[in-house]
């Protein structure tokens, strides 16, 4: 037998090691013998025959039910191998994200993002957590607090919980950040994602502070994330309130290309997304019992929520084009 | 302090029998009386050993005598239960829930002799949807109250339990929230789903379960009357399973039902005798339920020895359930595909 795993096989460590090229991930694995194929046969394996190794070792670790899922469901071989990979050329390719201040993030230890919402639906928070595990050094999987909605949906809120998403509320949250993991949270929820298109980069309301109790609990700093470029993949002209409450839906938008190309639609323009990562706000100075101190947590609420939109009006001036940057 | 004369209830069924078994191997146990409507099969009959079997009916108030006269000064309240003893045992079971507990509670509560008393409850009285935390503790209540079935008998036994601690200070009261059982020898709701060969869930959902080996659940109820553990625990073991990751480690096949025709496979597996689901666990189904078990290890003192997994790999192993697909097959072909890939190049 070849060793075709290597140090691949036995550890299940999610992160599999930095291939020089980069390549179309799994689905395309009969394919790119061609291209090899005129080579000599080396006596190493090739790289798509290790990755066809590994794609099988993978097959049949989930066909066994032979991985680990954690107490929310968070599945991380799934979200690694599965969920993951087809997220890499709309990154990459599409919104071409560029994060600055990733440093800004622990290397280790919980942290809480806070983020502002928007772009009809919440591709905003995909590309985020792509953002954290793809660029951070530690590549570390962002935890994201979801609202209920997502969780009462078939599939979607099956979905969600295996791709490290949980309820928005403290005890998840806390829970997550004591046992030391990266959460992020988009306070604005529906009103920030939701929102016409007129309002764009104006931050809604955060909620009741919920993030910040939460933050100060578990002493963790709190980031503020600003992303630029979500505002204007789905511009939301319109809202039908009707078919809205028809499906349970807190919004039905118009865009541009929607409902009008139907599925077509659903493509999201490809505007150029920038996703900064502010300055860590401490949270562990403030004793024991800061949370229970409404107007502290008013005043932190306000300081992210002014750290975001200052940041948004920094990012809008520097950018010329919502397509080329 | 170890207590003199315990009574156990429901020792006919896995969790009484066994544990009356294990008191009347206790030598510090004088005497250890166990209750239930039916005798306990003949091989858990044997093996309770020294332990007295009293036919006796707790829905009725001779429980009280047997409680008084025996001066009994451990109660363990294990007969509450979620598995209905045949397809018209749903009435049934919820008297022997909640009647049978109020009369228990009421005879206990006349006993001057009495000193502890232990319930086994269960996590469904957290509920179970998409609103409610990922996690429960102990202090936590559910979002909305479960309006049927198993889950609202278990709410409505621990009001009465409480009820009992506030008129009688003087007991220490442990309950005892305990997550799904799962192990070789014990037989309920979630041991038989797992065993058929392709097991119905719900589509678009993937439950999270814990699981606690049965062999903990005993050790725990043991603990809680051998020593004074005053209070409520959860108890379950380490780690989840996801409904569809369980069934594919029984080597079983799925076969997912959409939501809405999800009552009338129950009602289909009900009536065919396979699996007796209530509404209320189909729920479960579709969010599963996981506790914080901080409490059980930091504060009871005991930390189960299986894991959720490994409980539910030794009930695989232990009842000889064979996948469907050996996993001999899955590598013959895994290497064949390695193999054709390496005359390829």
């Amino acid at each position: 037998m070849i060793p075709l795993h290597g140090a691949d096989r036995n550890g299940q460590s999610p992160t599999r090691p930095r291939r020089p090229r980069p390549v179309p991930q799994p689905p395309a694995q009969e394919d790119p013998p061609l291209a090899v194929a005129p080579e000599p046969a080396a006596p190493e394996p090739t790289e798509w025959e290790e990755r066809l190794g590994g794609l099988l070792d993978f097959v049949r670790r989930r066909m066994a039910g032979d991985y680990h899922v954690d107490e929310f469901g968070f599945d991380a071989d799934l979200t690694d191998n599965v969920l993951m990979p087809p997220l890499k050329p709309l990154y990459e390719k599409w919104f071409r994200v560029e994060t600055i201040g990733v440093h800004n993030i622990p290397t280790e230890g919980g942290a809480l993002l806070v983020a502002n919402h928007s772009g009809t639906l919440p591709l905003d928070a995909t590309m985020t957590a792509f953002a954290v595990r793809s660029e951070h050094p530690g590549k570390r999987h962002l935890r994201m607090l979801g609202a209920d909605l997502v969780f009462k949906t078939p599939v979607l809120g099956a979905l969600a919980r295996k791709s490290g998403q949980t309820l928005a509320c403290n005890p998840d949250a806390e829970r997550l950040l004591r046992s030391g993991e990266l959460v992020g949270v988009w306070p604005e929820g529906f009103k920030g994602i939701g929102k016409p298109f007129k309002d764009r980069y104006k931050l809604q309301r955060f909620g009741r502070g919920g993030f910040v109790s939460a933050a100060l609990n578990t002493g963790v700093p709190i980031i503020p994330v600003s992303i630029v470029g979500a505002e204007e993949i789905y511009p939301m002209i319109g809202d039908i309130k009707a078919l809205a409450r028809l499906f349970g839906f807190p919004y039905f938008p118009v865009t541009p290309l929607f409902p009008l190309l139907g599925p077509l639609g659903a493509i999201p323009l490809p505007s150029k997304w920038y996703i900064e990562f502010g300055e860590p706000i401490h949270t562990d100075g403030f004793g024991e019992h800061a949370a229970d101190d409404p107007m502290l947590v008013f005043n932190l609420t306000d300081q992210v929520r002014e750290t975001i939109q200052q940041t948004l009006y920094r990012l809008l001036t520097q950018r010329r084009n919502v397509f080329l940057g | 302090m170890a207590p003199k004369v315990v009574l156990v209830t429901g020792v006919s069924r896995f969790l009484g029998g066994n544990l009356a078994a294990r008191f009347a191997a206790n030598p510090d146990i004088e005497r250890v009386l166990g209750v239930d409507t039916e005798p306990p099969p003949r091989d858990l009959l044997r093996r309770m050993g020294r332990a007295e079997f009293v036919r006796a009916d707790i829905r009725n108030p001779l429980i009280a005598k047997v409680i008084a006269t025996a001066g009994v000064d451990t109660v363990v309240h294990a007969s509450v239960t979620a598995n209905p003893a045949g397809p018209t045992g749903r009435t049934v079971m919820k008297e022997m829930n909640v009647i049978g507990t109020m009369q228990l509670l009421a005879a206990c509560q006349k006993s001057p002799h009495l000193r502890k008393l232990v319930v086994k409850s269960t996590s469904a009285v957290y509920g179970s949807s998409a609103r409610d935390p990922a996690v429960f503790a102990e202090g936590m209540s559910p979002k909305e109250l479960p309006s049927s079935g198993y889950a609202k008998d278990a709410v409505e036994v621990e009001g009465y339990v409480r009820g009992f601690s506030r008129r009688r200070p003087d007991v220490d009261v442990t309950t005892l929230r305990f997550t799904n059982f799962i192990g070789p020898r014990i037989d309920t709701v979630l041991t038989r789903y797992f065993a058929l060969p392709v097991v119905p869930t719900v589509m678009g959902y993937d439950a999270r379960v814990q699981l606690l080996h049965s062999e903990d659940a005993l050790a725990i109820l043991e603990r809680a009357t051998m020593h004074d553990l005053p209070g409520v625990f959860n108890a379950g073991g380490e780690g989840v399973l996801l409904l569809s990751q369980a069934i594919r480690r029984a080597g079983r096949l799925t076969l997912p039902v959409p939501s809405g025709a999800v009552p009338s496979v129950g009602r289909f597996f009900r009536s065919a005798r396979l699996v007796d689901f209530s509404p209320d666990q189909m729920r479960f189904l579709n969010w599963g339920r996981v506790v914080d078990t901080t409490l059980l290890r930091s504060e009871f003192g005991f930390t189960p020895r299986w894991t959720t997994r490994q409980a539910f790999d030794d009930y695989v192993s232990g009842r000889g359930l064979r996948p469907l697909i050996a996993p001999e097959r899955v590598e013959a072909v895994e290497r064949g595909l390695l193999d054709a890939a390496a005359r390829l190049r």
